[in-house]
């Protein structure tokens, strides 16, 4: 069970576990709730490039359509084959088994990370 | 003055929705359940078993009297008044352009009653077209000044009064058969035809079951007075719980409902919109010697784009909105798509250019930049074994 203090989150729902200088990126159970079952996941490729607050991939449900934001800036080191190839991990497992991408993150943080407390207002 | 929305209004199973964990949308005006776990577990439950929708944000308007036929024959598109008693019909309100105001169902309950079911968002708009065609018809030529005597024609929009629930699945009879306290005294439900009524009792309050529904499955839709509803509720979904039978939102319902070819005020129909465009041309008894929007039917161009189905392969579904291409032409747009949970593959509904509207054509869909091929295809895209 992962440790949901330990997270960092964004204002656009993604939740960020940082290990050294990689940092594993999802949805959060909030944003998956908010979409539905999610059908298809479009992912950035292995190593591409990200910044910070650019789209780099979408999330779809039988519903909607959500936008993946990069959390922040670096390069993608590693795609989630398992929920490319199973989806529904997102809504299953949102903080486990249903990561998106790992990212070497590429200098400083973004300064407008949230910490658990911060996401839960944001939420609540 | 500033104007603020109305608050939307809450089914009176609300409390019902709440203790099962719903999650909640706003549609026509009313807070409805959107889902409940899982839309996609929710719509397959209906494809295989059994669904449960509370849809009590439907409009209902009794519309009874002696000219009550004639005038039916005379608001709606289709021939109401040769509908046998125990009967339903599929039809549409037009307004003067011949553009549809509503799609409804209309039960003949009597030889001068029936039950009108319009949708949530244009129950207004439906009362209204009733209205000023009360006192826009003419019943007797003969007599053109003459207006419709109040005591001969009665409508009555009793919305407030019922709860409306949707058991929709294979396994939909089983379970209302065997759900205590549901006495069917008219038709039994094995000899109910589609688009039929029967009468029954539910703890002694009237319930009336129409084996319709807005799935592309079997199934019935019950009416049943607000004191009785929340009841009626538990006791159909206990039955059923044996069979699979899960409570459904209004997620799985859309799904449902495109699968099936069936459309949806404002998507694939509006006022902008006439029948014949939207493949619903049956509907409308053109011969009827006037009813509302016959005039505005002859009208319309040749070249006005009509409804298509369309299919995709792969998972990237194309959404209302979306742009529809024929080579680098834009021919259309999108009002329904998703990724249809029983066939795997993207489906859509489409506005076309006519010349782009033959079955087969190859088309692509603009998927956010990305050019998805599409071909276009009968409708509905999923047919029940029957």
């Amino acid at each position: 069970m992962t440790d949901l203090t330990s997270l960092r989150y964004t204002s656009e729902h993604e939740w960020i576990a940082l290990d050294g200088d990689i940092a594993t990126v999802g949805i959060t159970d909030f944003a998956a709730d908010k979409l539905g079952d999610v059908v298809f996941v479009e992912l950035p490729g292995a190593d591409s490039a990200v910044s910070a607050g650019d789209v780099c991939g979408e999330i779809e449900s039988t519903k909607s359509v959500g936008e993946l934001y990069a959390p922040l800036s670096g390069t993608v080191v590693e795609v989630n084959d398992a929920v490319v190839d199973d989806p529904s991990l997102v809504n299953a497992e949102p903080f486990a088994g249903g990561w998106l991408i790992k990212i070497r993150v590429d200098g400083d943080l973004p300064g407008d990370l949230l910490d658990r407390a911060a996401y839960e207002d944001l939420t609540a | 003055m500033t104007d603020t929305p109305a608050p939307p209004r809450t089914s009176p199973l609300n409390d019902r929705h709440e203790a099962l964990g719903a999650s909640f949308t706003d549609f026509g005006g009313w807070n409805m359940p959107v889902r409940y776990t899982s839309d996609l577990a929710e719509h397959h439950a209906v494809r295989q078993s059994a669904g449960l929708f509370d849809i009590s944000h439907m409009a209902e308007i009794v519309v009874d009297g002696p000219a009550a036929a004639a005038f039916l024959d005379y608001v709606l598109a289709g021939r109401i008044s040769a509908m046998k008693v125990g009967k339903a019909k599929y039809s549409l309100v037009l307004a003067e352009n011949g553009g549809i105001v509503d799609d409804v169902i209309v039960y003949r309950t009597g030889e001068q009653d029936f039950l009108v079911i319009a949708n949530a968002g244009n129950r207004d708009a439906v009362n209204e077209a009733f209205a000023a065609a009360r006192d826009a018809w003419r019943p007797d030529a003969s007599t053109s000044s003459a207006v419709v005597d109040p005591a001969a024609l009665r409508v009555d929009d009793v919305t407030d009064d019922y709860a409306l629930i949707a058991l929709q699945g294979p396994e939909a009879c089983g379970i209302l058969s065997s759900t205590p306290g549901v006495e069917i005294t008219g038709t039994a439900l094995d000899a109910l035809g589609y688009y039929a009524w029967t009468d029954g009792t539910f703890d002694g309050a009237p319930l009336f079951v129409a084996r319709t529904g807005y799935t592309g499955e079997d199934g019935y839709e019950l009416l049943i007075p607000l004191a009785q509803a929340a009841a009626l509720w538990d006791a159909v979904l206990a039955a059923g719980k044996p069979d699979g039978l899960v409570p459904c939102g209004l997620a799985a319902r859309d799904t449902l409902r495109l699968e099936a070819g069936m459309p949806l005020y404002g998507h694939e129909l509006s006022r902008d919109i006439v029948p014949a465009q939207a493949g619903l041309g049956r509907a409308v008894a053109v011969d009827k010697e006037a009813f509302v929007g016959k005039g505005g039917l002859s009208s319309v161009p040749a070249d006005a784009p009509v409804l298509v189905g369309l299919v995709s392969e792969g998972r990237r579904a194309g959404r209302a909105g979306y742009s529809v291409l024929h080579g680098d032409d834009t021919v259309g747009e999108i009002t329904s798509g998703a990724l249809s949970p029983t066939l795997g593959h993207p489906v859509a509904m489409a506005f076309v250019a006519p010349a782009a509207s033959a079955l087969g054509t190859e088309l692509t869909i603009d998927v956010r930049g990305t050019r998805i091929p599409a071909t276009v295809t009968a409708l509905p895209f999923y047919r029940r074994n029957a």
